[in-house]
């Protein structure tokens, strides 16, 4: 298997490979069924390449429910499993002032402003055990 | 939906499929009467945990939207009903966590902190109608509880 994954639901969510990390990116209004699709294909992309984490790109999302919510939080618990991480990133302002007063706290799941941050964030945990690689960016 | 025109309508719930279009009548019909980005994020979201249950545990049913108006201030009315088994112990049900299948039990109670008013009727045995609404400017005096 190689960098991208076919994607059986259609090709509707891509899942990409970045290095060690799979990057899905979710797009506008997603069925339940594809959620639930996508729950399975990720958890079975996570097992199949070893990966060190799962950027979930929230940025094309206008809106997070419990059901959508509980798929993220069960990709994270999947994820961590098989030791790796799960960032949601680029979830827009609106979803989550909602998501809070809809009492959503997303267990397991770490934040990032974007994709690229998500990408540095996984990047720099994943490297810490070895020496004299601390590279560091200004924000 | 490209209907920009209607902000009153019904919708069928019954599939996942037509969730998809509750949400984006709603977020549409809430952006025609001017309801900011997160008002519109809000009620969108209260209508998908409300059809959601519609589907889910009362079979099937469909979303009533209406335009409202009070002192001035438009607003927007959803009315979700079924035909199911109604809810038998409604202080439980809106209960933070708990879920008589497998959701996470935030749907309800999620629901009524999403919108400005909030009402339930249901009869165990026939069915279950959630009004909710929301006001462009916030509700618009608090004169009677529910
Ligand atoms: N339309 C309905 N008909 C029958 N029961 C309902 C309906 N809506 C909600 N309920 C009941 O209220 C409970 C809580 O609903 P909710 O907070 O949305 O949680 P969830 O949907 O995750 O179970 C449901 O598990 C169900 O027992
Ligand atoms: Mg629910």
């Amino acid at each position: 298997m190689t960098g991208a994954f076919p994607s059986p639901y259609g090709g509707q969510v891509p899942v990409l490979r970045i290095g060690d990390v799979l990057l899905v990116t979710l797009q506008g209004d997603l069925h339940d069924g594809t959620a639930e699709q996508l729950q399975q294909d990720v958890s079975e992309a996570a097992a199949d390449s070893r990966v060190k984490g799962v950027v979930i790109d929230l940025s094309g999302v206008e809106m997070v429910d419990s059901f959508l919510g509980r798929v993220l939080s069960d990709i994270a618990a999947k994820t961590r499993l098989l030791a790796a991480e799960t960032v949601v990133a680029g979830m827009r302002p609106a979803v989550a002032i909602t998501l809070v007063e809809l009492g959503l706290t997303l267990p397991g799941l770490r934040t990032a402003l974007s994709s690229d941050e998500a990408l540095r964030l996984l990047g720099e945990a994943s490297i810490s055990p070895r020496h004299g690689r601390t590279r560091q960016e200004s924000p | 939906m490209q209907t920009a025109g209607g902000v009153s309508a019904c919708l069928p719930i019954h599939s996942d499929l037509d969730l998809v279009w509750v949400r984006q009548h709603v977020r549409q019909a809430a952006a025609q009467l001017g309801f900011g980005l997160v008002a519109q994020t809000k009620l969108v979201t209260a209508a998908s945990e409300l059809a959601r249950n519609t589907l889910v545990h009362g079979g099937g049913g469909q979303m009533a939207c209406a335009p409202v108006s009070r002192g001035g201030v438009p607003g927007l009315r959803l009315a979700f009903s079924d035909e199911g088994p109604g809810i038998p112990d409604l202080e439980q049900a809106l209960r933070d966590g708990y879920t008589s299948g497998e959701g996470l039990g935030m749907g309800l109670g999620g629901a009524r902190r999403l919108v400005h008013e909030f009402a339930i009727d249901s009869r165990p045995g026939s069915g279950t109608t959630v009004t909710v609404t929301s006001w462009v400017s916030g509700p618009p005096r608090p004169r009677e509880e529910k």
